[in-house]
């Protein structure tokens, strides 16, 4: 992805343009290195510690990484994390290409449904989480007074650990309009000619938009796929908020059958409940590397349906 | 089928006809109404949560949880905003994510042009490596990182202040330098050799030439970093522990302390926060939807 510049003695000019550029990025230099790369090889350290957050970091080999790899609510935590992903990654792709494609008809009014679209994607997440409590109720609330209207049974949308996590995917659709700008952005940059050509070639709508279209948006969808990923993979902020965060008097609740213990809950828990500092930045450097390997996987996994323009 | 129709289509009355093309938006009109239908509803389904949080939020306590839950508020009970305020510090925890919000803001509307202007308008070798690094980081999740912060920022004593929130925002923030990147690098390179020429040393070209020509990518910078720290969750709740210290996105928890969630005021005080977020939105449509595109027009 980033190729390693070859290593040569600098010419006077390009040492005079280091120098003239250097105070520019040197805010981002610092910052980097101060909140991130330090925080990074620090949590390495205190990974092989014990360490409650006073007092001394006393080192203990391998054991918080042995100690999780045996303790089931880390694997619990992982697997709804992936189980979560694995739902909200091509679900949100799909919604946004849909609302991207709603974004481009060709009608007078189509700032306005942009607008509804997208308008909820910039809100605080938080927010829209408490908005869910009231519509998700099984009591009281909208959605489950419609099913029932409609036929369908009642579900206990935050009180059924089969249901926990499906909320949270239909909650995170509401943040589909930010991506849909961009696959707009992307759709409106398919020459034109493309679709009279498969027209004139007796091409409907469904053909032309898998031959022309969606080859023409992959770029966009590969970014979609990795940063949805990265996204899914800390998911936190509804989980916490849906569970009624501190409310339980200090221990945190987790969902029904822990089905929203996240992997980050976890780390959350574990660093600033329990006080195990080690343990989760043990947790944290696993993160750190299932994300690495979950991107460059797909990167890998792209290559065999990303279509570059230049080939 | 074709021989049938001309058989039975006068050639005569097809000729006369033929100044005025009826038949072609007799075909349009239904297709377009479809579409309408669709974006009609689609847009409704993402407007409801905002319907159902006004809805809500005008209810008193009993017509809320009633079964089925009423579509309108029969009764407004317009003093739920009143009680909203009342009911938890709201004057505090607003002070508080106002505070923040400004001080991210600032930090954003400096750093970012700045570093971008690094990035963009200089050629310098390693240049394009070091960019990359800056893109990199948008794929790291920021969680890998807040057991380390912590403890570095508990070993500061910066913890319990807003330290650890805004002072983050003066060292950049990948998406914003990217944003600001695109945009100077859409200005023509002669506007700074012309100032250079004239005597000016780079931070007055960036300073009186360039960032001036640069608002409105400025302002797409302000308006995404205030609607985020607006809305910030995790570092306020990771960095603030004293109750006084609280932004609006932690303090709402406070509403649901007893056992009886007061949902109504919970659902007029997140009107009140989401209100000037709309009310930003409204006023400056075009900046979002410039900002989100402007990473996918290839540069």
């Amino acid at each position: 992805m980033i190729a390693a510049p070859r290593l040569r003695r600098l010419t006077v000019d390009e040492r005079r343009s280091l120098r003239t550029a250097l105070p520019f990025i040197a805010p981002w230099i610092v910052g980097f290195i101060a909140f991130t790369l330090y925080p990074i090889f620090y949590s390495l350290y205190l990974s092989f510690t014990r360490y409650s957050g006073f007092g001394d970091a006393t080192p203990v080999g391998f054991e918080n990484y042995t100690h999780m790899a045996s303790d089931p609510l880390f694997w619990q935590a992982l697997g709804n994390t992936f189980y979560y992903t694995a739902l909200a990654v091509p679900v949100g792709v799909v919604v946004a290409i849909a609302l991207a494609m709603m974004m481009n008809q060709n009608v007078r009014e189509v700032a306005f449904y942009r607008a509804a679209f997208y308008l909820p994607s910039i809100l605080p997440l938080f927010a829209l989480t408490f908005i869910f409590i009231v519509l998700l109720n099984p009591g009281f609330g909208l959605v489950d007074y419609v099913l029932e209207l409609v036929g369908l049974p009642a579900v206990n949308w935050l009180g059924d650990a089969h249901w926990t996590k499906i909320s949270i995917v239909l909650l995170a659709q509401l943040g589909a309009g930010g991506p849909a700008l961009i696959f707009l952005a992307s759709l409106r940059a398919v020459p034109s000619e493309l679709y009279e050509a498969a027209k004139l070639e007796g091409a409907g709508p469904i053909r032309s938009f898998y031959k022309i279209t969606l080859p023409l948006i992959t770029p966009v969808i590969l970014f979609d796929i990795i940063y949805g990923t990265i996204l899914g993979i800390q998911i936190f902020t509804p989980a916490f908020v849906l569970t009624g965060g501190t409310s339980g008097g200090g221990a945190y609740t987790t969902g029904p059958e822990n089905s929203l213990l996240f992997y980050v809950f976890y780390l959350y828990k574990t660093a600033f409940q329990y006080s195990d500092m080690g343990f989760a930045s043990a947790m944290a450097w696993v993160l750190f590397v299932i994300s690495v390997v979950l991107a460059a996987g797909i990167m890998r996994w792209s290559k065999g349906w990303v279509h570059y323009e230049s080939g | 089928m074709t021989v049938a129709r001309e058989v039975a289509e006068p050639p005569a009355l097809t000729v006369a006809r033929r100044p005025a093309p009826a038949p072609r938006p007799e075909f349009r009109i239904p297709r377009t109404l479809m579409v309408r239908l669709g974006l009609i509803i689609a847009s409704l389904l993402f407007m409801l949560p905002f319907y159902w949080m006004a809805n809500s939020a005008l209810k008193d306590i009993h017509e809320l949880s009633s079964i089925p839950p009423t579509l309108y508020p029969h009764v407004p009970a317009f003093d739920n905003f009143v009680r909203a305020v009342t009911y938890i510090p709201f004057g505090t925890f607003l002070r508080n994510s106002v505070v923040l919000t400004a001080g991210v803001t600032i930090g954003s509307a400096i750093s970012n042009p700045l570093i971008a202007y690094g990035f963009s308008r200089i050629k310098w070798p390693g240049r394009d490596f070091v960019f990359g690094i800056v893109m990199a980081s948008i794929f790291l999740p920021f969680p890998v990182l807040i057991v380390a912060l912590f403890d570095i920022f508990a070993k500061l004593q910066w913890v319990d202040t807003f330290l650890p929130i805004i002072v983050p925002a003066f060292f950049g923030n990948p998406f914003f330098i990217f944003l600001m990147r695109q945009f100077f690098l859409g200005l023509p390179m002669e506007i700074s050799e012309q100032a250079r020429i004239d005597g000016a040393n780079e931070f007055q070209v960036f300073l009186f030439i360039i960032l001036p020509l640069a608002k409105p990518a400025v302002a797409v910078v302000i308006i995404f970093a205030a609607v985020q720290a607006w809305g910030e969750f995790l570092t306020p709740l990771l960095f603030l522990q004293d109750e006084t210290k609280y932004p609006l996105s932690i303090g709402l928890q406070f509403y649901r302390q007893s056992h009886d969630v007061a949902y109504n005021l919970l659902m007029a005080a997140s009107t009140l926060i989401v209100l000037p977020i709309v009310a930003l939105f409204i006023a400056f449509q075009r900046f979002f939807i410039e900002g989100v595109t402007a990473g996918s027009v290839k540069g």
